[in-house]
């Protein structure tokens, strides 16, 4: 155990004899008997959310996370701060892959656009998609896991069922079968990834939502607001979920990292966003056929995928660790 | 092996007093916890002999246990244990790896609590005794096998060659205890120590649980520590007592000392918060349950003078007598009453339905405690449960407050629980830890729409003062509080609609006896202020005593007897009612020896 301060507690070695098979009778001085079960009103309440504040605002894990993934956000709603050139003007074919420039410190991708600012103006669709999926897989995974979950029965039979189905496809697959529909062929934006993002996502936190429900659904303190008359709805509402949000919250963190991935790789594939958008696997898949010969303008929107990917996943690991003090590490 | 020649003269010599098989010199455990060292036990001085037998008694945090396995180095790692531990001479505080591993098992053998995770579920028990035997032994599996045989024989296990076939979960929790001391055993261990070894059983089971204790303690001459918060036991069990409150030893010496003349004022109190079977009328109205199950029974007690005993008993049927004419027969219009009841937990998808309650008749009256006893599986929390509507009836007729609620509709459900508060047996998992205390407490009035706004906060502040907890609490969080003070919470949420019938299952049994006796006194105050009846569901015969004007005692979902308290516990009629309060320890060593004699009678005569 690393330098731990010494409680001055401990008393002194006492005029005790060495081994009291004697009648022995501790100091009434040096052992007060305290009042039983006695009232403590010094400090103010804390809730178990304030708690887990607490907790988390003293761990690196969530500082460094947390600078990282305000940056981002920043950079998403603010990208002219931090570039002066537009993104898809001034792309001179003279400069295709070009190395850094005056003005231009992360070079030219081939087609001769600045490097920077399509990093910087990819932020907003990528950071779009994977907040956008993840509230959607929110809503639509925990409602149905919370149902499943909270009654049961056939109900619980069927929604399972149907999680299983769609938790069977492959994601990749699943998108390339649904992106040739008309529809999602003819309005390729942001929002039809997102679609199908929550149609092959949600299953994931409907079966964390149910298992954490049902958890919590035979605790004491649910039968008891049952025996006193609240509606299985408004248990389920006040009583249920408000205990089984934490599970929830700590995965739903963690994949809106593996959302941002998941449009890359869509992007990359020529299936996610449509080119005339900028995002970080379109970059990726316009830099790849040169990538032996100038890896640069691969390498800073993968950079920024992964930093920002990480610093989800990080977040996720601290929220839990906050979260369920009883898993954390000692 | 030349050792066990050694090890075999030494422990001689130890048993005839010289050496203490276990010296416990300034023994104290710290834990580190966020960097600091909070400590667990402090200064810790007591030993051991063998044939003998060493209580150590505390509540929850006194550091009773954290001690006694620091002695084999069992703790977390974030702990340090300094002092000197000494094993007939030997220091065994601060042995590591191979060493350390030949003192545990071999030397020093630990029972544990729960059977049931104590022992691997996947492995046979004949197997798993046989794995610690050669451990420790270089012996071949045949030999290993007898041995184990006889172990379970020892252990007094109905069928050894069937037990030793077994996996835990085959076993009844009794007969799983009876593996795990087999198993402690094997290597002739000179020093036991047994952590709080009965807590997990019922009363009946723990009474053979004891008497076996006592019988291997006699043969095998060990040392045996025991850690127990149950001063039944200790009265039962041991010699010697160490008496531990927040990590010190407050009192330490024989057993007559601390039961008949504690110094401490930790020991007075503890003792006085203990609930002594027949002592629950108060003063004057103490029951002498040996006399009275001599009486029901005809036994004849070696122990005590033959016209004693007689004395004893016309003097216990007299008192009965005078209660009988004294009591009171208006009693109005029964606030529950049940009628051939069955009670089914309904069959979920293959699972078919059990039926836990079979043609239950009772009757609570207005102002009037029931004291519904049995042990697990008996089926009491089941009729507690249904009586509030949680659980559907399938058979026969249950009225609250005159109406018939077997088959009624969600509405006249809500009706009912206007009429019912509920008292549940664990304060930690009973409320919300989501919620602050006021809301739980406020929300059934706000549902039942009596009051709202500032109405609403007055009704809650006067609810935390009946409960004795301070206004301030309405906006804490039940993770702040302790189990005394979140049960006092539960109290004040089942009262706060002001119900005719409090149903309290098991209140009191997560507690520790000091703060049991604490939300005790405060229930029996409640009751007789606000005049509901209450149907009290426990295991503990004791606190039903405590509690009751009349007790109801079931067995496999059966009512065996029901009576008034003088009735019951004055003149038991069904063997089983019988031999449960014969079972139940009493805190005073002699009594119990009086008690033990009686209940080694009973079982002989019922065989």
């Amino acid at each position: 155990m690393p330098e731990m301060e010494n409680t001055p507690k401990r008393g002194v070695p006492s005029k005790r004899p060495a081994y009291p098979t004697e009648h022995f009778v501790a100091d009434a001085e040096e052992t007060p008997v305290a009042a039983t079960d006695s009232a403590t009103t010094d400090d103010a309440p804390r809730s178990q959310w304030s708690e887990a504040w607490r907790n988390l605002r003293r761990q690196p894990l969530f500082i460094l996370s947390g600078i990282l993934i305000l940056a981002v956000i920043f950079v998403a709603l603010f990208p002219g701060i931090f570039t002066n050139e537009p993104p898809n003007e001034n792309c001179l074919l003279i400069n295709s892959g070009a190395g850094p420039a005056p003005g231009h410190p992360l070079g030219f991708t081939q087609q001769g656009c600045d490097v920077l600012s399509r990093v910087v103006y990819g932020t907003q669709s990528s950071l779009m998609v994977g907040m956008f999926a993840t509230l959607g897989v929110l809503l639509i995974g925990g409602t149905i896991g919370a149902i499943a979950g909270f009654y049961g029965g056939w109900i619980d039979a069927i929604l399972a069922r149907l999680g299983d189905i769609f938790f069977a496809l492959p994601l990749i697959l699943g998108a390339i079968v649904v992106v040739q529909l008309p529809f999602f062929r003819e309005n390729r934006s942001v929002w039809t990834l997102v679609v199908i993002l929550v149609t092959f996502g949600w299953p994931q936190i409907a079966r964390i939502t149910r298992a954490s429900v049902i958890s919590v659904r035979n605790a004491d303190f649910v039968t008891a607001a049952r025996s006193l008359g609240v509606s299985r709805f408004s248990a389920l509402l006040k009583h249920v979920i408000p205990n089984a949000l934490a599970p929830v919250i700590v995965i739903t963190t963690i994949s809106l990292g593996t959302f941002i991935v998941a449009e890359s790789t869509l992007s990359f594939l020529g299936i996610g966003l449509p080119p005339d958008v900028m995002s970080w696997g379109n970059d990726i898949f316009s830099a790849e056929p040169t990538v032996r010969t100038n890896p640069m303008p691969l390498f800073w929107p993968a950079l920024a995928l992964s930093l920002t990917v990480l610093s989800f996943i990080m977040l996720g690991d601290a929220l839990r660790d906050a979260l369920d003090p009883k898993a954390r590490k000692r | 092996m030349t050792d066990g020649v050694i090890e075999n003269s030494e422990k001689g010599k130890a048993s005839r007093g010289d050496v203490p098989v276990l010296q416990v010199k300034d023994l104290s455990v710290d834990y580190g916890v966020d960097k600091v060292w909070v400590p667990a036990a402090i200064d810790l001085n007591y030993e051991v002999r063998a044939g003998e037998v060493l209580a150590i008694v505390g509540e929850s945090g006194s550091g009773k246990s954290a001690s006694s396995m620091s002695l084999l180095g069992l703790l977390p790692e974030n702990s340090r244990t300094t002092g000197s531990v000494k094993l007939n001479g030997r220091e065994i505080l601060g042995l590591t790896g191979s060493k350390l591993r030949q003192v545990r098992g071999r030397d020093v053998a630990v029972i544990f609590q729960e059977p049931m995770t104590a022992m691997n579920p996947v492995y046979t028990i004949g197997f798993q005794i046989v794995e610690t035997i050669r451990l420790h032994n270089e012996i071949s599996p045949e030999e290993a096998k007898e041995r184990a045989l006889k172990l379970l024989d020892m252990v007094e296990l109905p069928d050894p060659d069937k037990a030793f076939k077994s996996y835990p979960h085959q076993l009844s929790g009794g007969q799983r205890q009876r593996a795990m001391i087999a198993q402690s055993l094997s290597c002739d261990p000179k020093l036991l120590i047994a952590d709080e070894p009965t807590t997990a059983l019922d009363v009946t089971v723990q009474a053979e649980i004891l008497d076996l204790m006592r019988n291997l303690r006699n043969k095998l001459n060990s040392a045996i520590v025991l850690i127990t918060h149950d001063m039944g036991v200790v009265a039962d069990l041991a010699d010697h007592i160490v008496v531990m409150s927040k990590g010190r030893i407050v009192e330490a010496g024989t057993a007559e000392q601390i039961f008949h003349s504690p110094q401490h004022e930790y020991t007075r109190k503890l003792l006085a918060a203990v609930p002594h079977l027949g002592q629950g009328g108060g003063g004057t109205d103490d029951v002498d349950i040996t006399a009275a199950l001599a009486a029901a029974t005809q036994t004849e007690l070696r122990g005590v003078d033959h016209d004693e005993q007689m004395r004893r008993e016309r003097e216990n049927e007299a008192r009965l007598e005078e209660r009988e004419r004294e009591a009171d027969t208006s009693r109005g219009a029964a606030v529950l009453q049940l009628t051939d009841v069955a009670i089914e937990y309904p069959k979920q998808g293959r699972v078919p339905a059990f039926r836990a309650v079979e043609g239950a008749n009772l009757a609570i009256y207005p102002g009037e405690v029931l004291g519904l006893v049995g042990e697990s599986g008996s089926g009491k929390t089941t009729i507690g449960r249904a009586a509030v509507g949680l659980l559907p009836v399938a058979a026969g007729s249950l009225t609250v407050t005159g109406k018939e609620i077997s088959h009624a509709t969600r509405k006249e459900l809500f009706e009912l629980r206007r009429n019912v508060g509920m008292v549940f047996q664990d304060p930690s998992s009973s409320l919300n830890p989501r919620l602050p205390l006021g809301e739980s407490i406020g929300e059934p009035m706000f549902l039942a729409k009596v009051a709202k706004g500032a109405d609403l906060q007055k009704r809650i502040e006067t609810l935390l003062d009946q409960v004795e907890l301070p206004r301030a609490y309405r906006n804490r969080y039940p993770h702040e509080l302790s189990g005394g003070q979140k049960q006092r919470v539960g109290i004040a949420r089942a009262l706060s609609l002001k119900p005719k019938l409090l149903v309290a299952d098991e209140p009191t049994s997560a507690l520790d006896v000091s703060v049991q006796a604490t939300v005790l006194e405060l229930l029996k105050n409640l009751q007789k202020e606000l005049g509901f009846a209450c149907l009290f569901v426990t295991h503990d015969l004791a606190v039903v005593d405590l509690m009751s004007d009349r007790i109801c005692v079931m067995r496999r979902g059966k009512i065996v007897e029901q009576g008034t308290r003088d009735q019951i516990l004055r003149r038991p009629q069904d063997p089983y009612t019988q031999r449960l309060l014969a079972a139940v320890p009493l805190p005073n060593p002699e009594k119990q020896r009086e008690r033990r004699e009686l209940r080694a009678k009973l079982l002989a005569s019922a065989e």
